[in-house]
């Protein structure tokens, strides 16, 4: 895409973004939505950026982690923090307030950053011992990071321990939520049309034979790693500046992991489409069973654990298995002409065998 | 010099729990590679099916040492019927699907359990009957419970009998053959379904008597105390070497040991982040535990 | 301390192997000229497999030294030694399952791309030309190998022979100096064989490459082979030009066994 188009481009989706804003934090004439709407709208984007950035290190990079929230609760806390303890003094360099304006422009953006670097340094740290190991080791090994994470966030007295951050300042609005999302799912995007994102997938199909073509396996496996654990910063500190603030680490543990979870298995893991799909039907889904979950604390749990089991069982590759729903798809298909004077192999034509593929024969 | 005792009686208690539930997990994954994350939930249930029985039989202050047996036993009934279930209606299914399909199956029957136990029993902690009475002996100035020196006493009992069983029966041998390998077992006439039903029926149980036993001890009950516990034992079980049953002993008891050693310092706050370290630790470390051997892909 | 001969391409120094108390590999020499077809035979068991794995860095030798192209592979990732020019092909095929016949060919060529991911993030013109040209290798490459019309095809949908195809396609795509091919022929019927010997040549020629094959198919070693090595119970046993190997009484006897 030449450069013009693309900043056109950009100029477009940040204008559509304001509009969005400015109609659901404000409202346009006397139309006002209903801020409990207005809520569900937020956290589905925040949910979009969680599961599809997951989607990355689990879907596409095939390496199974259950430490999300860790990560989210990272960027969350350190993004929070720069707001609460120097939001005033960045807002002044500008000449204003993180609430509003250019102050809460800069604000914004140098928090996400901070609870961006600080996840995908968590992620960093986290990544380099733990990818050594595969499938339920990793996953148990993530969890653990997880969970001592929030241990560690829980001793932290300057952001409010055991009762949560409550000192948070509301400043995440719809605008930054969507375009926190949008920017995800364009590098993600991104990530699986390139050479890195091959490399990924070939970790993930057959790591031994990814290695004979010469992919550096464990430093793409943590660079995924530290990109997915970033990304679910910004979505944590998108979270934790949200009006009426969440930020507890009792809300940050494993359970909010495997929710993320379950939004990219309903979607199909490895496909973004998917996990937007998924992060978006499982966010709304339980906000209309919030009538029940009053009267029986736990039933949005029970429904999550009974549409994980009955998914694994009936359905293991979700809604759009790896497929993306995209432009391509009513595009044709098929290979491309042939290169005229393509000089070509004796090849043997005549009764090609077909047999299994991986028999096993002389170690 | 007591103090030090103390903590170490009081570790071996802690990590004895550790221990009983750890064998389950170490026991499923032998068969079935498969890390059985509800079982920690299973040890809930235990606690749960005691509580029930025991106030169905009104043992809530009559305590007598022979109906606590007979509760203990129908729990371990009840929960070995669960494990069967459990394994049948969601493991069962996704056996021959890759690894992680199992793994994520297993984590949704575990939040089923949690979650579901809060709408079945309210997530308010329950009291349980004092079943049997408490005594406290004292050795030169270390002091134990009996209900603490019983589950020590219990676990010890409980890894020798497994030992048997595994080595010196005929559904041991069964179940040695299945963990080799499931489809030659299959082959060589093994009833293999039975095999893991056995298996899963005696895990549940002993997780069931490790829930009546700290219950006894620890009389709070409520539907996620198998989480964190599960979690550790599970560490446990890995730090022994997972598959191993001497392994799932000596690993209880290390971590029960580190627990209450931190808890005595000024970092108490972080006893539930160690089992979590040491499990890290051991898996980058030495990924076949203590006891374990390790198996190498073939290229 | 650089290769003594310039024309060895690779050159295997009194390698030794074990797994515990198994020798799998014992004090193997092997000197391989660059552009020849060699080929490294030896009954079931003989070791021929750990060879390719030490080679590719897979297992690190016991003891010994790996020199390659006059450096010294001791201690590489089987990675570093892909980026050095050793590219390989796998006895029980390992595709990437999931992707389809481009994308394996297209992955293999990861080497040959700048790999930059901040390009690929932004989705830069430089990403997006290089792109172009990854693709059109790979359709080059599937072309020479007749696959071109199944490169949207899952790979592993393809039949076993294609499927073999495709590996070697996948090899060269990492644009190696020395091949590897373990068991080319397996699975294959006496006609696919002899096609498959016109191809290897014929690839050895065109990409002006160095092979070193396993291979239990004594006709297609035969057949092809400039230089063979025989090994067995890990030890070498007969190096020389087909004619000679078949004449060894060492040889026939280790295939024979003693009466």
């Amino acid at each position: 895409m030449p450069i013009g188009r693309k900043l056109l481009t950009i100029a477009i989706v940040l204008a559509a973004l304001a509009a969005m804003n400015q109609i659901i934090e404000y409202g346009v004439g006397d139309f006002r939505i209903n801020p409990y709407y207005a809520r569900i709208i937020s956290l589905v984007g925040i949910n979009i950026t969680l599961a599809v950035s997951l989607n990355l290190i689990n879907g596409l990079a095939g390496q199974f982690s259950i430490g999300h929230a860790g990560f989210m609760a990272v960027g969350g806390y350190a993004a929070t923090y720069l707001t609460v303890y120097h939001g005033a003094a960045i807002a002044a360099t500008v000449g204003g307030t993180p609430m509003q304006g250019v102050g809460s422009l800069v604000v914004m953006t140098a928090s996400l950053v901070t609870g961006a670097v600080a996840a995908g340094l968590a992620g960093l740290v986290v990544g380099i011992p733990s990818l050594r190991l595969k499938g339920d080791y990793l996953a148990i090994v993530t969890l653990g990071f997880g969970e001592i994470i929030r241990v560690i966030i829980l001793n932290i007295p300057a952001v409010g321990g055991a009762t949560g951050f409550t000192a948070a300042l509301p400043i995440t609005n719809i605008f930054w939520i969507y375009a926190v999302a949008v920017l995800t799912i364009v590098i993600v995007r991104n990530i699986t049309q390139s050479t890195f994102g091959r490399a990924l997938g070939a970790i993930r199909s057959d790591e031994i034979a990814a290695e004979a073509m010469g992919v550096a396996t464990t430093r793409y496996k943590v660079l995924a790693f530290v990109i997915s654990a970033a990304l679910a910063g910004v979505a944590g500190g998108l979270w934790g500046q949200l009006f009426a603030n969440p930020l507890n680490p009792q809300n940050l543990n494993f359970v909010k992991s495997i929710e993320v979870i379950v939004m990219i298995v309903l979607g199909g893991i490895g496909s973004i489409t998917g996990a937007v799909l998924g992060a978006t039907t499982l966010t709304i889904l339980p906000e209309a069973l919030r009538t029940f979950d009053q009267q029986f604390p736990g039933l949005r749990m029970v429904l999550y654990a009974l549409l994980l089991i009955l998914l694994m069982i009936f359905r293991p590759d979700g809604i759009m298995g790896r497929r993306e729903l995209s432009l391509a798809w009513f595009r044709r298909r098929g290979g491309g002409p042939g290169q005229p004077g393509t000089r070509v192999a004796p090849l043997a034509t005549a009764g090609t065998a077909t047999r299994s593929t991986r028999d096993e024969g002389d170690g | 010099m007591e103090t030090l005792l103390q903590q170490i009686i009081n570790g071996l208690s802690l990590g004895a729990i550790y221990a009983l539930i750890a064998l389950g997990y170490t026991m499923v994954y032998g068969v079935l590679r498969l890390i059985n994350f509800a079982h920690g939930d299973v040890y809930m249930l235990g606690a749960f099916a005691g509580y029930f029985l025991a106030n169905a039989l009104g043992l809530d202050g009559h305590p007598s040492v022979f109906w606590a047996i007979l509760v203990t036993i129908g729990a371990m009934a009840i929960c070995a019927a669960i494990g069967v279930v459990i394994e049948r209606f969601a493991y069962k299914p996704v056996r021959h699907h890759p690894r992680l399909t199992a793994l994520i199956t297993a984590i949704g029957v575990s939040l089923l359990l949690e979650y579901g136990g809060q709408v079945v029993f309210g997530a308010t902690p329950r009291f349980f009957p004092q079943m049997i009475e408490s005594r406290t002996y004292a050795l030169g100035g270390v002091q134990i419970t009996n209900q603490n020196l019983l589950i020590i006493v219990v676990a010890v009992i409980v890894m020798f009998g497994l030992e048997y069983i595994v080595h010196r029966t005929r559904i041991g041998k069964a179940m040695r053959a299945t963990s080799y390998n499931l489809s030659v077992a299959k082959l060589m006439g093994i009833n293999t379904d039975r095999v893991i039903a056995f298996t899963f029926a005696l895990g549940s149980a002993l997780a069931a008597a490790g829930g009546v036993l700290v219950a006894l001890a620890i009389p709070r009950i409520d539907p996620l105390m198998g989480l964190m516990t599960g979690l550790k034992a599970f560490v446990a079980a890995v730090l022994g070497g997972i598959g191993s049953i001497p392994g799932a002993m000596v690993g209880g008891v290390l971590i029960g040991l580190m627990e209450t050693g931190l808890s005595a310092t000024a970092y108490s706050t972080y006893r539930d982040a160690v089992a979590f370290g040491v499990l890290i630790l051991i898996l980058i470390v030495r990924p076949s535990g203590i006891f374990g051997s390790s198996v190498v892909e073939k290229v | 301390m650089a290769s003594p001969v310039s024309s060895v391409l690779l050159d295997v120094r009194e390698v030794t192997r074990r797994f515990g108390g198994l020798t799998a590999v014992k004090h193997l020499n092997l000197q391989v000229a660059a552009g020849t077809l060699y080929g490294l035979i030896g009954p079931n068991g003989a070791g021929k497999t750990t060879v390719f794995n030490l080679l590719t860095g897979v297992y690190a030798p016991s003891e010994g030294d790996i020199w390659f192209d006059g450096r010294r592979m001791h201690g590489q990732r089987p990675w570093q030694i892909a980026t050095h020019g050793i590219a390989r092909t796998f006895q029980n095929i390992r595709l990437f399952a999931d992707m389809t016949v481009l994308e394996n060919v297209m992955t293999a060529q990861h080497l040959r791309t700048s790999q930059m991911i901040g390009d690929a993030i932004i989705g830069s013109r430089r990403h997006h030309r290089e792109e172009r040209e990854t693709r059109d290798r790979a359709r080059h490459l599937l072309a020479i190998f007749g696959l071109e019309a199944l490169a949207d095809e899952p790979a592993t949908s393809l039949p076993y022979g294609s499927q073999r195809r495709l590996e070697i396609a996948r090899a060269l795509a990492t644009s190696p100096k020395l091949l590897l091919l373990d068991e080319p022929a397996a699975g294959m019927n006496p006609q696919e064989s002899v096609a498959l010997m016109d191809t290897i040549r014929w690839i050895r020629d065109e990409f002006s490459l160095t092979i070193l094959l396993v291979e239990h198919n004594m006709k297609v070693v035969m057949g092809i082979c400039e230089t063979i090595h025989v090994i067995d119970h890990g030890e070498s046993i007969a190096t020389g030009s087909p004619a000679d190997i078949q004449a060894n009484p060492r040889v026939i006897e280790a295939y024979l066994g003693v009466g």
